[in-house]
Order: C-alpha cells, then structure tokens, then sequence
C-alpha cells in the first residue's frame, strides 16, 4: 500500500487504478481544448444556467395560471366532434391529407415520404458526412432542412385554417370553451362548477306501452339493445330530448346519416302495421331525460 | 460531519472520482451566453431537460388522483382540474409543458443541425437525440388520449386509423395500441400504460446515453 500504517491522512484514489491522485486539478481533455474564458460548470456556469430556467419557469408558470388546461367533455363514441390532433402533429395530419398521400396513395404517404423525412433525419450524420459545420457551406443539407421547415410550417397552419373554417361552418364551439362557459355560469350563480358525475341513469318513459313490444319485434333492439341503452346503435333513452314524433318517423323510414339502415320494411315484415310503428315514433318521442310533470 | 460522512462513504466505494466526472468540468467560452449573447442557442437542451424533468414531477403528482378507466378517468380528470387544491396548476404544467417541451426539443434539434454538431465524432449522440424526440412524441400522443374527453377521443381514433394503414406492420401496431376492436377500455389502459411506464423508461435510459456521451466527447468546438 502506497501509505504508512497509522497514517490519519485520507487517501483519494483515482478511478480503479489505485494510483494517488497528485496534487491540483488535473484538467479533463476538453478543458485546454478552447482558449478563452471557461468556466467551471459547477458551480459558476450551473448557477447562470438555472437563471435562465428560473425565467423559463416563471413563463410556464404565468401560463398555466393565465390558460387552464382544457378539457372538454366525456368521450361519447356518438358524438359529433371533428377530429383534431395536437398542434405539433397538425403538419403530418395535414399532409397525410393531401392527394399523392392519402386514399391509393397512402402508402407512399406513411412509408415513402414520411419515412424518408424522418429517416434521413435520423440518420444525418450519416447522410451529410463532411467535414464542414458552418450551415452555408454545406448548402445540401441546410437547404433541405429549410424545405423541410417551410413545409412544416406552411402545412401546420393551412391544417389549422381549415380545422377553424370547419368549426365555424358546422357552427361548432370547441367542447373545452363550451365547458368553460357553463363552470363560469354555474359559479356565478354560486352552483360547483365541476359537472356532475354522469352516473344518473335515464329512466325509460312508460314501460309498460304495447310500443316495449313493438320495439322489441321490430328489430330495434339489433343494435339499440333490450333495455334501450344501446349497443352498435346510440341508446334510445332519452331521445326524445332530441328527436320529435316527426324526426323519428322519418328515421325509421329514411334511416339515419348513413349510420343506421331504413328500418320501415323490416318492422313491416316483422308484423307491425303502420299504426304500430306511428304509436312507436310516439312513444320513442316521450322518452325525455327528464319528464316535466 | 458531513464531511467525514462523505470521507466514511468515499472510503468504502471510491465516488470521488464518479463526482468529478459529473461535476468538475469547465464550460467553454464559446457556449457561454455570459460571454457571447447568441450562445444563448445552447441553452435550449438543458431546457429540454429542465422541462423533462418538471414533466416528471407533475406527472407524478397526477397520478395520484388520475384513474385510467374509461368510466373514471374523465371524472377524476375534472376532479383535478376543479376541486384538488392546485390540481389546475400541475395538470396545467403538465399540459403547457408537454408543449414547450417539443417546442425546446425542436430548437435545440435545430442548434444542433446548423452548427454541424452532430458530425464525427458525435454521430451516435444524434441518433441517440433523434429516438429521444421520437420517444417524447409517441409520449405526447399517448398523453393526449388519458383525460378521456371527446377531443382525445376522436384524435386517437384518426391516429390509430393512420397508423393502421402503413403497410404490414400497420394492423399489428394498430391492434397493439388499441388493444381490441375498438377504441375503448383496453386503449385506455394501453396508452396509460405506454405513457406512465414505458415510455418514460425507455426516455431515461436514451437521456443517461445522451449526457454521458456528452461528457466523454464534450461539447463540439467554435464554429
């Protein structure tokens, strides 16, 4: 051993070698490396940097309290929302829309271009293998990657163009601004301002009806279910919140969005006259949420 | 005492030298914003990392009331969001972070491209960068779907369209994802799943690579 027996004197070996460190810091390789003023990472650099995190902080900080997160409301497989991803895949969600990438082209959509892109990105170093840094003298790859960054752009802003054409011409309000209003209501009128849990069940209007019947032997229940609730189709309970005799006679005869067939020669053949199936509409348009008494 | 109970553990398993690799090295002039004020571009990965690791701390603390069920999730969301003491405020980091992370990811991607850092030596660390900015995407896309709203809903359902028409391996992610016929319960807990272990461990493990490399190549010379 490298020191006499008794010593107090703590000993500081380097790594695994066993060899005594000697005296002062020995630099690292990239320290001599850059003439100029270097500094030591920590504490002095360490220090600086976190200022700047500090800054960015404070931004997330002002953000999040000035914009709460949204949330809309509680995913309904029959809701009728436009899809829209967030921002930072709108440019590929984009593209993916365009004609030489989508429908027979989608291949070369997903795989070809989107695949190269990336891929190439992936793999640049590999790609662009000279020795030059500066980005001007390497006009190949920084002008692809300019392409590529006005494509970006371009791409993320016509998908977000067209996602507000689209809302405003269905005549939609984004679900998390249309909570926002009725929370801001309800506090106002000293109510919670957090919807109520969804677990009151519609009751069903009339049970006893000879329409229970007919709703059963008209083929109804293939896709709405037995107790109404649906299945393949929405639930029924309730929909007389939305649809009237009128509108639901006419989807039974016309069907409905091309979700669901025309269900009138079905229920005819079933045995249901027309009164039956009139008497239905009538009864379907009674089933409210909530009955006034 | 502190440090005779570094000097009692330094005795026992040799950290100093494990200390100074991390800590004891000198930052160069040229990356110094202090010194040159456009040498503030180097900023941006210690932000990402920064960012990252709010990402974890918030997430954290929001799974200690998120439920991933398709029946509870959207409520405990909104319980969150409008009854726990500044649930608003992590949920809202988590989310407005999410956002800057890419955003940090993306210019320091961007630093990298146009000084040339990322040739010989440094190829592999630009690979390495490259599957992180995958990895923090596919975590951006699974934490889309988790507050269960019909926003989440209806994107998920396109994401999984388009994923289910890349040729061959496309039905197999689909199904694998989706985890049934249907966008559903078993999506939910699939993305849940990816999102809260997964992912972040496979984020981990391409960060240690990322910064170690750093450390043994340094950071590349002035242009």
């Amino acid at each position: 051993m490298a020191h006499k027996d008794g010593s107090k004197e703590k000993i500081v070996y380097v790594g695994d070698s066993r060899v005594r460190r000697g005296d002062g810091f020995i630099p690292p390789a990239d320290y001599t490396a850059y003439p100029g003023k270097s500094e030591a990472f920590i504490p002095n650099f360490l220090l600086k940097e976190w200022m700047v995190g500090v800054v960015v902080l404070v931004g997330i900080l002002v953000l999040t309290i000035s914009e709460p997160a949204p949330l809309g409301f509680p995913a309904n497989a029959s809701a009728t929302v436009i899809p829209v991803p967030d921002w930072y895949f709108l440019f590929l969600y984009q593209y993916l829309k365009l004609p030489y990438a989508s429908g027979d082209y989608i291949v070369l959509g997903t795989l070809g271009v989107t695949g190269v892109a990336f891929g190439s990105l992936l793999l640049a170093p590999f790609l662009d293998t000279g020795s030059e840094r500066r980005f001007y003298r390497r006009p190949i790859a920084s002008s692809l990657m300019f392409l590529s960054l006005a494509a970006i752009i371009y791409l993320t802003n016509t998908a977000w163009t067209e996602y507000k054409h689209e809302m405003a011409a269905t005549g939609q309000i984004p679900e998390d601004v249309q909570r926002e209003e009725k929370a801001a209501e309800n506090r106002a009128q000293g109510l919670p301002s957090g919807g109520a849990a969804q677990t009151k069940e519609i009751a069903i209007v009339d049970k006893e009806d000879p329409a229970m019947a007919a709703y059963q032997k008209a083929g109804c229940i293939a896709c709405h279910a037995a107790d109404l609730k649906g299945a393949a189709g929405p639930s029924l309970r309730g929909v007389g919140d939305t649809h009237d005799k009128e509108g639901i006679l006419s989807i039974i005869k016309e069907g409905y969005n091309n979700k669901m067939p025309p269900m009138y020669d079905t229920a005819i053949n079933a045995g249901l006259t027309d009164q039956d199936i009139d008497h239905l509409a009538e009864w379907l348009a009674k089933q409210k949420s909530e009955v006034v008494e | 005492m502190f440090k005779n109970i570094y000097n009692w553990i330094d005795e026992r398993l040799d950290i100093t030298p494990i200390w100074r690799d991390v800590a004891d090295h000198e930052v160069p002039e040229h990356v110094n914003p202090a010194h040159h004020f456009s040498a503030f571009v180097y900023c941006f990965g210690g932000l990402t990392f920064f960012i990252t690791v709010i990402q974890i701390l918030s997430g954290m603390f929001l799974t200690m009331y998120y439920v991933p069920d398709i029946i509870n999730a959207y409520a405990s969301v909104e319980y969150l969001q409008t009854k726990v003491a500044f649930g608003q405020i992590v949920r809202g980091m988590h989310h407005w972070g999410a956002s800057l992370v890419i955003v940090m990811m993306f210019l320091h991607t961007m630093r990298v491209f146009f000084t040339g850092s990322y040739k010989a030596p440094r190829e592999m660390n630009w690979v390495v960068g490259m599957l992180i900015f995958f990895v923090m995407l596919g975590l951006g896309l699974t934490g889309y779907l988790l507050p269960w709203d019909n926003k989440a809903y209806f994107a998920t359902k396109v994401t999984l369209e388009i994923a289910n028409s890349t040729p061959v391996l496309g039905p197999v992610l689909k199904e694998l994802m989706q985890g049934g016929d249907i966008v559903g319960a078993e999506t939910l807990t699939r993305f849940f799943a990816l999102h809260v272990f997964f992912l972040p461990a496979l984020l981990l493990i391409l960060l240690v690579g990322h910064f170690i490399m750093i450390r043994r190549q340094g950071i590349s010379g002035p242009l």
